[in-house]
């Protein structure tokens, strides 16, 4: 009898556990996605630089020392909100590189001239072919990569002032102390 | 008279021909300017119907990342159509699907595949459906199989009386309801 | 002042619903029939209310109120009036104002019918439903008003009704859908209205049966409306996708239909009462499980609402008290439901519990699949995606198995089976639909894969030998009347509306399967670049892409295709697929030429330009796709047969004769409510 009782039991615990994980998901972006490429290295390139096309870039150019890798693009609205702080990062001693993804070449430069350049190098992948490896799926993003050229976290989205306070600060730090 | 309204309609169907063509090549404007939101429909070129088959299958099969949720056939998303691509030129050089599906879930994770590989994480998904089916029916038919036929009938003939009672109780003069317990 | 008083009717009634979940329960708990009978006139004001308020909703849409946000954001001056009605349920807040209204509808047709029901019984059910009814109205009051005001800086236009709902579709689709999944409130209510009294007998099956019939019916509709609604709007031919919005509908229909074969068993043989009883309360708590998925945002989705996680919150705490409290009330009370009955391993109690089993599965498939993203994650085994080609791999083997059982259905009696010389023709019954099965689509198609084969010969299994069944039946009956044409015995209708009710909706699931099997398997498509001249060909016909013209609509402009078709050379119609830009919005939308028949359909979508008058196009040829819709259409007419069966005939017609009693029998329900069962 007893044992009866405690089957009848049985669809509300599974009931509560199933309201577990559905509290767990509310107020999760479904939409992010975690990238598949943390731990391993920076995939391999050979693109043009943004201002000088005969000039080609490739993986050495990022690794040596901690970088942010910003992927952006003229098109992109959100990248422009993003400007300024990716612009007081670069005054504060972060290495930022562009990435600049499918974009148009003198838009982009225009782009720059006008609110100004935080980024060290650019690259220009019109076709988005770099992008696609990286596992990019909107812009702005930006990769922390470790001085050995590891992709050790992605950010998608702007990188808003707290943000950066409250999480990427530390991530960043941390890869500085290795 | 009759030409003077003739030369109007005239000029009016000029006039009205003129706005349908401003409207159109707007139109058209409109549509290259907006390109990324509209259906995409792409064209590939296959050597094969196998070879454009697999293609289909394949991009049926992969999920957009940048979607709401949305296979690439499907998407009209700009990031659907590099991806199209991409798996377009990985079939032109023979990958296998198997190929192509670690190809792209190595740069954009399991998300990207709708059908989930099986491992560790996802045995319940696969084998629990079964599991419960096979279990539910071992019960059920060992239950029947085992039951002592004689005593058992006993008691339903008995509850089938009192239940009978009830429902004469209840919806009175309902000749019906004892002929279905019955039937 | 129209959207402030819908506004006030919304609040009274969601006051009035109050009262009709607490004063009808008081009045069960402590037998005072006044308070019983507040529930029904509760009911009917509550109903009243609403309809007022959903008016006042209407007019501010047709008289193009932008003050009212709902109204600014869904709909725009230009919009053709019957959109505009459409339109009150083309948003979040709308909807749910409709899902509240269906309730009440669903509440007042209960203390409409019930009047035969026991006093006790009528009230606690409405007193269930009057507490759904305070918990969505309230969501709708604290998080989701479609009447609140945009002042003083309002827009002077609307930003007008997405495109993709600009359709008939969505007249009808929408009510239909919740038409279905709030009558399942009535069976829940019922259940629990019974384990609160206590009282749970298998009389309980006989008066949910109709009410979850009726259900059911809505549901299978509109689904099924759905279904095509996006298999033509949405432009890429497909007509089901496996999102969770989808499946949030399918899951209550798959445990509705195991309810509703259980319901057999237990109104029949009173057998299997705990399983029927939790079944009731899943199959609505699959519907609020529905609700939440679609409007919480936790999943995404091409058809989801707008979504807030406040929302969510909301809907989430609703379902742990709902959901949470019935499965509670369940484990307390289900020990006392006894079913004695006994039947041998082959016998109809055997075949509708297999039936349970394999739609439970199916459901469970369901729920695992759609979830299981988020279950993947909470747990942190990292996100993933689960789409067709995992719900179509496991739903193959349950749709083969329930057709496989399904066949022998009709032959089956209560208790146990006893095999009878007449159903001999079984055998040859199975022989012709394995060797029909194979030879018909290879001839028809000219090839065949083994699980088109296998669908389609099973599909002929049940088709034919319900058939037989039904045939064998007809003879025997009319062999009877001649016997009986002497004795003046008043002759009776050979078969009964609820047997029809089956052959209709077992046969309709075999058409379903046939369809879904063909258009699988046989369907073309091709994408292709056309010049203003060329001609394709897709299978025996021919589309020659003869230019573009353009096109001015109410509250849009297109660029219109012109495709001629041709069959062996015969001219056989002119398609004339759209491309639409809808002014407000901006956006475009395809609007695709479909040329339907019974047994293939022609679908053609204009793709972009392509520079030098090319234009890409997409040409599908469809085989047998309708059938998919016209099973589920046969299935419905099947539920409306098991509606107009002669049992519920005639409690329509006793009706009157009982209600004189009602009084008398009111106190002797209330005695017996008492006494625990």
């Amino acid at each position: 009898m007893r044992n009866k009782a405690f089957i009848y039991l049985v669809p509300f615990l599974l009931f509560i556990a199933l309201s577990g994980v559905l509290f767990f998901a509310l107020g999760k972006d479904p939409k992010l996605l975690p990238s598949a490429k943390l731990g391993k290295p920076f995939p391999e390139f050979e693109l043009p630089s943004l201002h000088k096309p005969e000039q080609m870039l490739s993986k050495a150019q990022l690794t040596g020392e901690v970088v942010l890798v910003n992927v952006w693009a003229t098109w992109c609205v959100s990248c422009l909100v993003e400007h300024p702080m990716l612009t007081k990062l670069s005054q504060d001693g972060v290495i930022i590189h562009g990435l600049n993804y499918k974009d148009v070449r003198p838009a982009a430069i225009t782009f720059l001239e006008n609110h100004g350049n935080p980024y060290r190098q650019i690259i220009f992948d019109e076709a988005g072919g770099l992008g696609l490896d990286l596992g990019v799926y909107g812009a702005p993003e930006t990769y922390f990569l470790d001085k050995t050229g590891q992709i050790r976290y992605r950010h998608v989205g702007i990188i808003m002032p707290d943000v950066w306070q409250n999480k990427l600060q530390a991530v960043y730090q941390a890869l500085l102390q290795e | 008279m009759d030409k003077g309204i003739n030369r109007v309609w005239k000029g009016s169907r000029r006039a009205i021909n003129m706005a349908y063509g401003i409207l159109f090549w707007g139109f058209l404007a409109i549509i290259l300017l907006l390109q990324p939101a509209f259906a995409g429909i792409d064209i590939y070129q296959f050597d094969n119907v196998k070879e454009e088959q697999r293609f289909r299958d394949l991009i049926a099969e992969l999920r957009c990342p940048k979607c709401q949720n949305q296979n690439l056939a499907d998407s009209n998303a700009g990031l659907a159509k590099d991806l199209k691509d991409r798996t377009y030129q990985l079939v032109k050089e023979g990958k296998t699907n198997k190929e192509i599906k670690n190809y792209l879930v190595d740069r954009y994770g399991d998300f990207i595949i709708y059908k989930p590989p099986f491992r560790l994480s996802t045995w319940l998904l696969w084998i629990g459906p079964l599991l419960v089916l096979l279990l539910v029916f071992g019960v059920f038919i060992r239950k029947n199989l085992k039951t002592p036929k004689n005593q058992a009938m006993d008691i339903s003939l008995a509850e089938q009386q009192r239940l009978k009672n009830l429902l004469d109780s209840r919806e009175s003069g309902n000749s019906e309801t004892s002929r279905h317990i019955d039937a | 002042m129209i959207p402030e008083i819908g506004h006030f009717l919304l609040i009274t009634a969601f006051a009035v619903a109050i009262i009709q979940g607490i004063l009808p329960l008081w009045g069960g708990a402590s037998g005072n029939l006044q308070l019983m009978a507040i529930g029904r006139s509760a009911a009917f004001t509550q109903l009243l209310l609403l309809v007022m308020s959903f008016a006042c909703l209407v007019f501010a849409f047709l008289t193009n109120d932008f003050t009212v946000a709902y109204v600014a954001t869904n709909s725009n001056s230009y919009l053709p009036y019957w959109y505009k009605v459409s339109a009150v349920w083309g948003g979040h807040e709308g909807s749910l104002l409709l899902w509240v209204l269906i309730l009440a509808a669903w509440g007042g047709a209960v203390a409409f019918f019930g009047s035969h029901l026991p006093a006790a019984l009528l009230a606690r059910v409405l007193a269930v439903m009057g507490w759904l009814g305070v918990g969505f109205t309230s969501f709708i009051l604290f998080t989701s008003n479609p009447f609140l005001r945009l002042l003083p800086d309002f827009p002077l236009d609307g930003n007008d009704l997405n495109p993709l709902l600009q359709d008939i579709g969505l007249i009808f689709h929408p009510p239909m859908l919740y038409m279905g999944y709030v009558g399942f409130s009535v069976p829940f209510a019922f259940v629990i209205a019974g384990l609160i009294g206590g009282q749970l007998d298998s009389v309980w099956a006989r008066w949910s049966r109709p009410w979850a019939t009726v259900a059911w019916c809505f549901l299978t509709l509109g689904i099924a409306l759905g279904s095509w609604w996006a298999y033509y709007e949405l432009g890429w031919g497909g007509w089901w996708f496996w999102d969770p919005v989808e499946n949030a509908s399918f899951m209550p229909w798959l445990a509705g239909t195991a309810l509703l074969h259980s319901l057999a068993v237990t109104d029949k043989r009173a057998g299997i009462k705990v399983w029927t009883v939790l079944l009731a309360i899943l199959t609505f708590s699959l519907s609020l499980l529905g609700t939440f998925l679609v409007r919480s945002g936790v999943l995404t989705s091409v058809h989801a609402f707008a979504t807030d996680p406040a929302r969510g919150a909301f809907i989430l705490g609703f379902l742990v008290i709902v959901i949470g409290g019935s499965l509670l009330l369940f484990a307390l009370r289900a020990h006392r439901l006894k079913s004695y009955i006994e039947y041998s391993l082959v016998s109809r109690e055997s075949w509708l519990i297999f039936q349970n089993i394999l739609m439970s599965v199916a459901a469970l498939v369901v729920l695992l699949g759609t979830l299981y993203p988020l279950l993947s994650e909470a747990f942190g085994a990292g996100k993933l995606s689960v789409g067709p080609p995992y719900f179509n791999l496991l739903f193959q083997p349950l749709a083969f198995l329930a057709l496989l059982l399904m066949a022998v259905a009709p032959y089956i009696q209560w208790r146990s089976y006893r095999f009878q010389p007449a159903h001999r023709g079984l055998y040859l019954v199975a022989g012709a639909s394995v060797f029909l099965g194979v030879l018909m689509p290879w001839l028809y198609f000219g090839y065949v894969t083994w699980q088109v084969a296998l669908a389609f010969a099973l599909s002929l299994w049940v088709v034919l030998s319900t058939l037989k069944n039904m045939f064998s039946k007809i003879v025997r009956a009319g062999l009877a009347s001649d016997n009986l044409a002497e004795t003046k015995i008043p002759k009776r209708p050979s078969l009964s509306r609820s047997y029809l009710a089956m052959v209709f909706a077992h046969i309709g699931f075999a058409v379903s399967i046939t369809g879904i099997a063909f258009t699988s398997e046989y369907s073309l498509e091709r994408d292709v670049r056309m010049y203003p001249g060329d001609t394709l060909a897709a299978g025996p016909y021919q589309f020659e892409f003869k230019g573009v013209s353009t096109k001015v609509g109410a509250n849009y402009s297109a660029v219109v295709g012109s495709i001629d078709v041709q069959r062996n050379g015969k001219q056989l119609t002119q398609l004339r697929p759209e491309k639409r830009t809808y002014r407000v919005q901006k956006s475009s939308m395809t609007e695709a030429a479909i040329d339907g028949g019974l047994f293939r359909d022609l679908y053609v979508a204009l793709g972009e330009p392509l520079g030098d008058e090319s234009w890409a196009v997409r040409i599908y040829y469809k085989p047998f796709v309708r059938w998919v819709w016209l099973g589920a259409v046969f299935m419905a007419l099947g539920g409306a047969f098991a509606l107009s069966d002669r049992r519920y005939r005639r409690i329509q017609s006793r009706q009157n004769k009982v209600s004189s009693m009602v009084s008398l029998r009111q106190v002797s329900t209330v005695e017996q409510s008492a006494k625990p069962l």
